[in-house]
């Protein structure tokens, strides 16, 4: 999918992430800031990277401010950002295919 | 060296004496020699030790650079004491190279950050660490390591002359002009004084802060005139909304209550709980909610309390008014309730930090404790617990009295829910051991119930009451499974930190940690 | 990925507790404090710019988190909502174990979701008929057809009434003797037995009266409804216990199952226990006081 303008999903509370993403030209920018770094920084940013792989996100600037959410959390945030970001969040999503 | 917690201590720690950790009751039967107090004569009468301000009174006594401050901690995160007397003595006395022994530290207390990033402050010594001294100090910026105290292990350090105190400040909620300090009675009021008690015994100086000035004598007093050398008044010593809170509430969380019930049933299981037992627990959501399904108990088989100790709040006020405890003794008053309680109310009663949970005396009251109910930041596999650094390495908590009483206590019960966020609070190895896997006995979290193998007898109580209970082992790996096995930690070798087991021996260190950052 | 067994149409619910399916803090483990069922929503506790994000988050709790034995259930937006076919995808694709149907008013609302689902099941090769149906009726129409919604699908398997809106229509309000909703609920109790399928009262949402909640769910129990729906975990013990039957019911339920399998073996249809008259009508209610009293606790038997 292509990163068509800029989306955000997700919010500032406990356990949950918020994921901003906007178009970018240089493969994947990530930035990344959780309250968890030091433990899951690294898990966190894997989890990201292949979500956007999965939905076939090449460009894009992507900021994740983590609050300690699960990884299914971090995954339906990332989704959500990416389908918003194309006018597509509303239906027809393929859930089992490219969001699972 | 290992100690037997199995944590490295570097050799350069283990001077003049100093051992490592080598299980519950080490020093039982030994003898200790106590530091005696080097204090000046006021032989001729004075009319009163009024002194103008904190900087006069620290030039008066002869404050120089190099000397060590002690603080308590009554006025918890409302308190303004300890940022006035180290802005005093810094900004307006010059002085440097100061050390701070306060029996804990808090979000009060984030301006004492800078003097330590100016090098100014170049020791600390503490229960609790918190806010951006945590931060400051865990980024190794602090030029000693801090010593980081049980509420017992202080009072045993101060009287063994292993802290020697300069000067030490009680911020004291009214006091005469002569220091007869009390903790009620003024506009700050904090109730117990207990952690004062022993600094200002065995302190070279004593400066009283004040903010309500009260005829001679005030009585009964928690510090006493004859160990005081100033007293200053002030505006104000803290801010009291954050003193005390209106009235500690019982949580409504369900999963504390679903916790707090589960507490309650273990306790109600074994013989210990029987008429005249002993309790303590803490103010957290699921600990201070124990006390309400414990009264269930309590009523079904007829029986009452025998006494409270604490960190006291109003829920225990309450059951002490109702007759359904004997006595409640306390070092500290957490809300206004029993604030307004302590020494008005029949049998509550106040209490010294060293009465309460020194190690090194002859018996304090946390050895004569049934059960104690706490909270923790993590527990591993071994029933060692951390209440000091988070689970991402920095200094963000405080042992308080939680070594002491699980280690006094029959039954230490620790109530967590099984995860934070994404943190498991249950884990295989905790950052930092505050308090020893052989002095804990039972964890209660919203996933299950573990008892620690070290005690049968539990078990059985357990098995007898149909109580189900797990292994330690089985809740971490559901904590995993949820949250997903964290990254280890990385460390530099840099110690930041010492962490003084009650005993005196050393417990753990905390390293200097080095943050993630991608890329 | 968690596989999560078949869902059966008729289970334990006595208790179905509510949680909004965008909050991650909620969703993640709201099964250990023991209610029968999870009620995942998608309608009215989400927002309506959420609601995309909503199912994003569902469908990842459906597929990682381990409710276990607790059924989980997904509420729907309504049909006259353009949200509501994407809910029902998300809902198959995911596993969930049933569907309830926000502000049903007729049969044909039944057959509309059904189809919904059927395509569905097809789309995300799910076994067909797997995902089980509920109504709830809001609305005086939806009360006054509650038969034919009750018997319009293989695959409903309850009905409930939501107290808000019905109130709203019929212009009352909740009343401590439960008179506002007395009609309703009889009307559609009669509707669920006549159909063979399950009923559920409506949520208490004055947590702080604890007594005219308690007052509320005795009046359930003794009307007949099969459980209730909740918005809070300290709801869910007294629910239990008030529908967990008494020593003297399972004491009686256990003779009569015991007897009738003894009797019929040896060819007799009609016998006495404790010199009251039983036949095989009384089996199935004495299955079921077995089967809950099991549930609660209460009996460990291997009878049922």
């Amino acid at each position: 999918m292509e990163i068509v303008k800029p989306a955000m999903a997700g919010t500032l509370e406990s356990s949950d992430a918020q994921i901003m993403v906007e178009p970018g030209e240089n493969g994947i920018e990530l930035f990344l800031k959780s309250s968890v770094m030091n433990q899951y920084g690294r898990q966190i940013k894997a989890t990201v990277l292949e979500t956007l792989e999965r939905l076939g996100v090449k460009n894009a600037r992507v900021t994740v401010v983590d609050k300690g959410a699960l990884d299914c959390t971090l995954k339906a945030r990332v989704e959500c950002a990416v389908f918003r970001s194309a006018d597509a969040s509303e239906k027809d999503i393929p859930w089992g295919g490219a969001v699972r | 060296m290992k100690n037997a917690v199995g944590r490295d201590i570097p050799d350069f720690l283990l001077q003049n004496g100093r051992e490592v950790y080598q299980g519950k009751n080490y020093m039982d039967g030994k003898y200790l020699q106590k530091a005696s107090p080097r204090t000046r004569r006021y032989e001729k009468p004075q009319e009163s030790k009024l002194v103008d301000s904190i900087a006069d009174a620290l030039r008066q006594l002869g404050a120089k650079s190099g000397m060590t401050f002690s603080f308590h901690h009554h006025l918890r995160d409302g308190d303004y004491v300890v940022n006035m007397v180290m802005k005093a003595a810094i900004e307006e006395l010059g002085l440097e190279d100061l050390t701070i022994a306060a029996s804990s530290l808090g979000a009060a207390h984030d301006p004492i950050a800078d003097y330590i990033e100016q090098g100014k402050v170049v020791g600390i010594q503490t229960s609790g660490i918190r806010g951006r001294m945590g931060e400051v100090v865990s980024a190794g910026k602090l030029k000693t390591p801090a010593i980081i105290r049980s509420h017992g292990g202080r009072p045993r350090a101060i009287e063994a002359g292993e802290v020697h105190i300069d000067f030490a400040f009680v911020a004291a909620p009214t006091s005469d002009c002569v220091g007869n300090c009390r903790g009620i009675g003024g506009k700050s009021n904090c109730g117990s004084m207990g952690y004062a008690m022993t600094d200002a015994k065995y302190a070279d100086h004593v400066v009283v802060v004040t903010d309500c000035l009260v005829d001679f004598p005030n009585m009964p007093a928690s510090v006493e005139a004859i160990d005081v050398d100033a007293v200053v008044v002030v505006d104000s010593i803290g801010n009291p909304k954050k003193i005390a809170s209106a009235a500690a509430r019982i949580s409504q969380n369900p999963r504390d209550l679903m916790m707090a019930e589960n507490v309650a049933k273990v306790i109600a299981s074994t013989p210990y709980f029987k008429e005249g037992f002993s309790f303590q627990t803490g103010v957290g959501g699921p600990s201070l909610a124990a006390n309400l399904f414990l009264e269930k108990f309590m009523d079904e088989r007829n029986i009452k309390m025998g006494w409270a100790i604490g960190g006291i709040c109003g829920p225990m006020v309450e059951m002490l008014k109702k007759g359904k405890v004997g006595k409640v003794i306390d070092v500290q008053d957490f809300d206004l309730d029993a604030v307004n309680s302590i020494n008005q109310t029949p049998n509550h009663f106040e209490m010294s930090a060293s009465q309460y949970a020194n190690p090194a005396n002859k018996g304090a009251f946390v050895n004569k404790l049934d059960f104690v109910v706490l909270a923790a930041l993590e527990i591993d596999t071994g029933f060692n617990v951390n209440v000091l650094t988070g689970s991402d390495g920095v200094l963000r908590g405080a042992p308080g009295g939680h070594p002491d009483t699980a280690a006094g206590s029959k039954v230490c019960i620790i109530v967590t829910p099984l995860t934070r966020g994404r943190m498991a609070t249950v884990c295989e190895h905790v950052v930092t051991v505050t308090t020893p896997g052989d002095c804990v006995d039972v964890l209660v979290t919203d996933y299950g119930i573990a008892v620690n193998p070290l005690r049968p007898d539990l078990i059985e109580c357990l098995d007898k009451s149909g109580i189900p209970h797990v292994s330690i082992e089985s809740l971490k790996e559901k904590a995993y499974s949820l949250v997903g096995r964290p990254d280890d930690l990385e460390w530099e070798d840099k110690v930041v930190a010492v962490l003084e087991a009650r005993d005196g021996t050393i417990l753990d260190v905390v390293r200097k940690i080095k943050p993630y950052t991608l890329n | 990925m968690i596989p999560r067994p078949k869902p059966e149409r008729f289970r334990l619910r006595r208790t179905m507790m509510f949680m909004n399916a965008q909050k991650p803090g909620l969703i993640k483990d709201a099964y250990i404090y023991g209610c029968d069922s999870i009620m995942l929503d998608l309608e009215d506790a989400v927002a309506e710019n959420q609601k995309d994000a909503a199912r994003f988050s569902l469908y990842h709790a459906l597929k990682t988190i381990d409710y276990g034995g607790t059924e989980v259930i997904v509420r729907i937006n309504g049909l006259d909502t353009p949200h509501w076919q994407e809910d029902i995808r998300v809902c198959v694709a995911g596993g969930a174990d049933g569907i309830r149907i926000a502000k049903c008013e007729s049969a044909q609302d039944v057959l509309t979701v059904e189809k919904a689902v059927e395509a569905a099941e097809e789309e995300f090769g799910v076994e067909k008929g797997r995902t089980l149906l509920m109504a709830a009726l809001e609305s005086p129409k939806g009360i006054l057809n509650a038969y034919e919604i009750c018997a319009a699908s293989p695959r409903m398997f309850g009905v409930a009434i939501s107290g808000g809106d019905f109130r709203k229509c019929m212009q009352t309000k909740p009343q401590p003797d439960g008179v506002d909703m007395l009609v309703a609920r009889g009307q559609m109790l009669i509707a669920a037995r006549a159909a063979g399928i399950q009923c559920f009262d409506t949520v208490f949402t004055n947590l702080d009266d604890q007594a005219g909640f308690e007052a509320e769910v005795l009046q359930n129990k003794a009307m007949g409804f099969d459980g209730k729906s909740l918005i809070n975990p300290k709801q869910i013990r007294f629910v239990h216990e008030v529908f967990a039957p008494t020593e003297k019911e399972i004491l009686q339920a256990e003779k009569i199952v015991r007897a009738y399998r003894e009797q019929s073996a040896a060819g007799v249809g009609v016998f006495t226990v404790d010199g009251k008259m039983i036949d095989i009508a009384f089996i199935p209610g004495a299955e079921r006081t077995l089967k809950l009293a099991r549930a609660c606790g209460l009996w460990e038997g291997d009878l049922v």
